[in-house]
């Protein structure tokens, strides 16, 4: 399985990083959602996508706009991670396409569960 | 000479395992700090004067009560939105479907969340029956939510919740339909909230009150009971439960040779009981 870390915190990334390698993701970064895309041009698409929201160049919601219109990366699980917690906020990321919502800050059993929520169980 | 307020890493893993076979909790290395805050006090309880080390070595050497005494230090609250979600799959996909059918003609479920905790089970239960059972919104639905401890029951129905607790296990899309944001808080919506009744209840005293259910959740809770106790209980449920209800316990607990009686039903992952015809 790969993921991709998109946040400007490099702490945040080391953070998250930890318990993806943990759940036996293979990991990428990128500290923007234009790098984001850049890596994924490269790769090719991942399983998952855990965005922060607001980034500079490129923030975590325009990014998942520009996936979820892109037929090579639409089908790929989205987790929004950011410190917006607003309810509306929330709703307009699903809306955008998210597929599931942490809100900072989180423990590595906050992800944990939410990775389970969204099919990738640890067996 | 003060006691030891810290562990070394070999009674730290012992308790990690401890706390995982007995109650499924996953403890990782980054949460040692919550096993020394949570063993010095019980330590002080126990008047043990070599602190968690001792009480931890005690443990190790055979000491079973103290044992459970850990495991319930930091197991106590233990809970998650939607905790280990598989037995939620089993209910939403089999259980609850078979159910609904077997009911029609009375038109009313009851279950049981019989050890609630800060409520997240029961409110679990009630956001899947709106969110998959539709029909039931004009069925008589009822959860009755016990636990043994007052405030904690007290805090459960009033089903306000820290973001942490709303990030543990909950799907986003629940959050906001079934939720309203009150200043750093989030409030369970009454559509929810009327769903579930919450009382305090010990599990070994009287059952009175409560409606025949027809599913019963006992998750994490048989490890703090003895062996005869466990039975007890599990003979009391076995005749308050509908005929063909469903109970189910925690992830890692089991009924084989604890309780007779009960047909174990494996769906997936889960195994969940249905009494003996």
């Amino acid at each position: 399985m790969k993921a991709i870390i998109v946040d400007d915190s490099r702490a945040t990334r080391s953070v998250i990083r930890k318990t993806l390698l943990e759940e036996g993701f293979d990991v990428f970064e990128a500290g923007d959602g234009k790098q984001a895309l850049e890596e994924l041009k490269k790769t090719g698409p991942v399983d998952l996508a855990l965005v922060d929201w607001n980034m500079p160049v490129m923030t975590g919601f325009e990014l998942i706009n520009e996936l979820r219109a892109n037929l090579d990366f639409n089908s790929m699980a989205i987790m929004m991670v950011t410190t917006e917690t607003e309810s509306s906020q929330v709703q307009r990321a699903l809306e955008a396409g998210a597929n599931e919502y942490v809100m900072k800050p989180f423990t590595p059993d906050v992800l944990r569960e939410k990775l389970m929520l969204l099919g990738f169980a640890r067996d | 000479m003060a006691a030891p307020m810290s562990l070394d890493s070999a009674d730290a893993e012992y308790v990690r395992g401890l706390v995982h076979r007995r109650a499924a909790i996953r403890l990782d290395t980054s949460q040692d700090y919550l096993i020394e805050n949570r063993l010095a006090p019980l330590a002080e309880a126990q008047r043990i004067s070599g602190g968690i080390a001792e009480l931890v070595s005690r443990a190790r050497n055979g000491d079973h009560v103290l044992g459970v005494k850990i495991t319930e230090a930091l197991a106590t609250h233990e809970t998650s939105f939607f905790r280990d979600s598989a037995p939620f799959d089993v209910l939403a996909k089999s259980v609850l479907p078979r159910l609904v059918e077997a009911r029609r003609a009375t038109q009313a479920i009851n279950i049981w969340s019989a050890a609630c905790s800060t409520g997240q089970e029961p409110y679990s239960l009630a956001m899947l029956l709106l969110e998959k059972f539709p029909v039931l919104e004009s069925w008589r639905v009822r959860i009755t939510a016990t636990d043994m401890s007052a405030p904690v029951v007290a805090q459960a129905a009033e089903g306000l919740f820290k973001q942490l607790d709303v990030n543990r296990g909950l799907p986003a899309s629940y959050l906001v339909k079934y939720f309203d944001r009150e200043g750093a808080s989030w409030r369970i919506k009454s559509r929810v909230r009327q769903l579930v009744q919450f009382r305090q209840a010990n599990l070994m005293d009287s059952w009175a009150g409560l409606q025949r259910p027809d599913i019963v959740l006992l998750r994490n809770v048989l490890i703090y009971f003895d062996g005869d106790t466990k039975r007890a209980i599990l003979d009391r449920v076995r005749q308050t439960i509908a005929a063909d209800g469903a109970l189910f316990l925690g992830s890692a607990e089991t009924l084989l040779k604890v309780a007779t009686g009960w047909s174990p039903q494996l769906d997936g992952k889960v195994t969940y009981y249905t009494v003996q015809p």
